[in-house]
């Protein structure tokens, strides 16, 4: 794997004590930097002329609640030059969460940031248009927050059919 | 040439105009062209030849909300789509009738969570329900032909 140890050698240089670990599981490469420097890993992986990961195929969140740190924002990066594949992964406190947009590094983060933010309320500074991208604009809460509540209705049996169609919202005329 | 020239003067028949309206209503139905989820591909089969809505005078699925009688609400509503199927019922004229047809559309089946509608009698009336996952076309046959039975029951004022 020396591209990806390239890659490696690249981000040390770049953000020195900014990478945190490494870790590889099955030929995955993931590599966890520092939330600060998130833009300057992206940019640096971007342009060295011996990497060159010009496509953001993915980024996701994964929130760990009640874990702290609670939320890890991920960045699947393609190196279509070099065949190569990097897994970038940082960390965020749980109350309100942000960090730096890769926006400029990466345009195609646009709307998997405007997701991440519409599901986990993880804000992005510097995004453009930080709106929500899938639930409905005047939507509250997050969904795919682990403390967010699984459904909104109580699911309907023999024994409490009555007690639930009172309160089901049925529409009028 | 039509059947009163092969048998001949067939005088009068007589009913109510409640009876000869209701009749009308039902032999010229239009449902309007509108699928949300899987659901929709069973509507589609139900429309094509093998099943043939248009013996129940359903041949045309229209496209405008304006020209429609029935809504046939094929899949599940997601609380974003919720306004936009409760604004295309408005745009509906009377006397219009609404199907809810499988089990997301009746009762949110299987998604009982933050994004579906718990049936979509929470943002329009229903009719009549079809039970299904989703549905043969014969099960939203027989919805429609329920409908049927319930639009002959009809009274005229009940519209007024």
């Amino acid at each position: 794997m020396s591209g990806l140890d390239e890659a490696l050698n690249v981000l040390r240089t770049a953000l020195g004590e900014g990478v945190r670990t490494v870790t590889d599981f099955r030929g995955e490469t993931t590599v966890e930097v520092d939330p600060a420097r998130i833009v300057a890993a992206c940019r640096a992986v971007r342009d060295a002329p011996t990497l060159k990961f010009t496509r953001l195929a993915g980024q996701t969140a994964v929130d760990y609640w009640p874990d702290e740190p609670r939320f890890a924002v991920i960045y699947q990066l393609h190196s279509l030059e070099k065949g190569l594949r990097l897994r970038l992964l940082l960390r965020l406190q749980g109350d309100a969460p942000s960090v730096a947009s890769v926006v400029q590094v990466f345009p195609s983060a646009n709307w998997h940031e405007r997701e991440i933010f519409d599901m986990f309320g993880i804000r992005f500074t510097g995004h453009p248009d930080l709106r929500r991208l899938l639930m409905p604009a005047d939507w509250q809460g997050h969904p795919l927050r682990k403390d967010y509540p699984l459904g909104y209705e109580e699911v309907q049996f023999t024994f409490n059919f009555d007690e639930i169609d009172r309160k089901k919202p049925y529409a009028k005329e | 040439m039509g059947v009163e020239a092969k048998l001949g003067d067939l005088g009068l028949v007589t009913l109510t105009l409640e009876k000869a309206v209701n009749w009308s209503r039902t032999r010229a139905m239009w449902p309007m062209l509108f699928g949300l989820a899987c659901c929709a591909i069973e509507m589609m089969s139900a429309q094509a030849s093998h099943y043939d809505l248009s013996r129940f005078g359903m041949e045309l699925m229209r496209a405008s909300p304006r020209q429609s009688d029935l809504m046939i609400v094929a899949g599940r509503v997601t609380r974003k789509m919720a306004p936009v199927l409760r604004r295309l019922y408005d745009q509906m004229p009377d006397p219009k009738w609404v199907i809810a047809m499988g089990d997301c559309a009746s009762c949110g089946g299987i998604f009982n969570n933050y994004a579906i509608v718990q049936g979509v009698d929470e943002v329009v009336p229903v009719d009549v329900y079809v039970a299904g996952c989703p549905p043969r076309p014969e099960a939203l046959i027989h919805g429609i032909i329920t409908l049927h039975h319930k639009v002959e029951k009809e009274k005229l004022a009940a519209h007024a």
